[in-house]
């Protein structure tokens, strides 16, 4: 029995980066950290900390307008972190904007792009599997503007159908396509490259909210197509407080700014103002110097490990971890059955106890997950669930927390005597 | 036996007692709890100022329906103007269990719906201690 499961075990590639990140040393009321929630956030290596502890304890200035050492400094790390950011996914640094998050990002193209561009008797084409911040914006736009807002159908393997978006897009009034790259409930990996390519044969607009696959997988933004491509910081090892916005260069220079003020102005007299060049003209007040610093250290450590490991690391453990689930009696996962066509995480519900309580009880076993809607109640609807509890992987776990968890759960079962 | 997951309280979830429709009834209403879209409603009929019978329905987790299903044995029977007065202490202390800041609003579901029933009032309730 000990052996069955060793080898099990070991038949799961691992990266072996626990040691990098502080946090995963901690024990929770003896027993020692398993962290799961990398879908709503991830820890941060050491590399992450030290930068940005590096950068606040030696260069501090405010950026872009000083002429002493540490402003020249803190410019000079600001943009490298931006060069670098771009770099990551495939991108050009004029073209990618800082923003404090993912809904950020997304509002500043409702609010920038899409009152300029959506009108009444158009519509706005988004997918029942987004996270609230890829609905509501476009609600509040659609509503402002007179315009519609139309969903992509998810079906009973977590999918979405092409079929439906051609004919969406064959009814010429689709303005915006917005959908997310991966689904933060279901896993699903969208065929994002096949999405973008008829959105702009029909000539629409493509945005894509990338914050549950840049951390995960190789990302090329340039090979994806997207006009839009968003994602967030946090998520990908760096620190919360910044997003990041990639656009195409024609639609940028023809938006007007999202917020205004300070440091995107190209000049100011007291009858109005011209505005700064890109990416600045969408980044007023000063920006999260820090955390692009942050972000900078945490793309360099993934670039280190490379993403192709990552995802092949991610994929093995998510497989784990859905074959493993089985074992838990009542217990079933929404979305792709196959964790080929999953990112690193899985939904689940199990029958005579609520999500809340799952993640309770998991805790007891020093096992953080998630429990909710998951900031889609939408698609809760559509599954048919009120709740379910989701475990999501990261490049520091390995198949042990896989195992932690299983162990939490079936304790959870005999709490509630099922 | 777990601290949290007490018999009593894992009775009161899995057979929640007064859970279903009540038809006629007199007042009603429905609540979510915003961080887990966790809905519970209540069905009242009264009766001389008095609850004289109830009924929750909807879906929640252990800590939201045992609180809704052993306040529901204690409310039968209240007169209206002591429904207005209780506060959170009261389902707390009722619900007999240490709860977390982040259960607390599951703790306290069961009496938000019958206090926006009863008063109109659909705050969340408040203790004193």
């Amino acid at each position: 029995m000990k052996t069955a499961e060793s080898e099990r075990t070991t038949a799961v590639s691992t990266l072996d980066v626990r040691d990098d990140f502080p946090i995963l040393s901690r024990h929770i009321d003896g027993r020692p950290l398993v962290y799961l929630d990398s879908g709503a956030t991830s820890q941060k290596p050491a590399a992450v900390i030290d930068a940005i502890s590096d950068y606040l304890s030696e260069h501090n200035a405010n950026v872009h307008r000083g002429v002493y050492a540490l402003a020249q400094e803190s410019d000079a790390a600001y943009e490298s972190a931006r060069e670098r950011i771009a770099a990551f996914v495939g991108w050009e640094p004029r073209t990618t904007i800082f923003t404090k998050n993912v809904t950020e990002a997304i509002n500043l193209v409702a609010y920038a792009w899409g009152r300029t561009n959506v009108g009444p008797g158009d519509a706005v084409l988004t997918t029942q599997m987004e996270h609230h911040a890829n609905i509501v914006p476009w609600q509040v736009l659609c509503r402002e503007r007179g315009a519609e807002l139309r969903y992509l159908e998810v079906d009973e393997r977590g999918e979405l159908s092409l079929d439906q978006l051609d004919r969406e897009l064959a009814r010429g009034d689709v303005k915006l396509v917005t959908f997310t790259h991966v689904s933060n409930v279901l896993g699903t990996i969208l065929p994002v490259a096949e999405m973008t390519a008829r959105v702009r044969a029909a000539g629409a607009t493509s945005l894509v909210d990338g914050a549950q696959a840049v951390p995960h997988m190789p990302v090329n933004t340039a090979a994806l197509g997207a006009d839009f491509y968003a994602w967030t910081g946090h998520k990908a090892l760096g620190p919360t407080g910044i997003g990041v916005l990639h656009g195409r260069t024609e639609i940028l220079e023809q938006m007007e700014p999202f917020l205004t003020g300070g440091d995107m102005i190209a000049s100011v007299d007291f009858d109005g103002a011209t505005w700064n060049e890109l990416p600045f003209k969408f980044e007023a007040g000063t920006p999260p110097i820090a955390e692009a610093v942050g972000l900078g250290a945490a793309v360099d450590y993934l670039s280190a490990l490379g993403m192709e490991r990552v995802r092949a690391h991610e994929r093995k453990l998510t497989g784990y971890l859905l074959d493993r689930l089985r074992e838990v009696p009542g217990l079933r996962v929404v979305g792709p059955p196959e964790a080929e066509n999953r990112g690193g995480l899985a939904s689940f519900t199990i029958e005579g106890m609520h999500a809340h309580d799952i993640a309770e009880l998991a805790n007891r076993g020093g096992v953080c997950i998630r429990a909710g809607h998951h900031c889609a109640q939408p698609l809760m609807r559509r599954l048919g669930v009120a709740a379910t509890a989701r475990a999501s992987v990261g490049v520091y776990n390995e198949p042990v927390d896989v195992d932690a968890l299983i162990d939490a759960l079936l304790a959870g079962r005999r709490v509630f005597e099922l | 036996m777990d601290d949290l997951y007490r018999d009593y309280i894992l009775d009161h979830y899995k057979r929640p007692r007064n859970f279903g429709e009540l038809d006629p009834h007199d007042m009603e209403a429905l609540e979510h709890n915003p961080l887990c879209g966790d809905e519970l409603g209540v069905h009242i009929r009264v009766k001389d100022g008095r609850i004289e019978d109830l009924r929750f329905h909807g879906h929640g987790c252990a800590i939201s329906q045992a609180s809704a299903s052993i306040a529901s044995e204690e409310l039968k029977g209240m007169a209206l103007e002591q429904v207005g007065e209780l506060d959170a202490d009261w389902a707390i202390e009722l619900l007999g269990i240490p709860v977390s800041a982040t259960r607390r609003k599951c703790a306290l579901l069961g009496l938000k719906v019958v206090k926006g029933a009863v008063t109109g009032d659909n705050s969340w309730p408040v203790g004193s201690g």
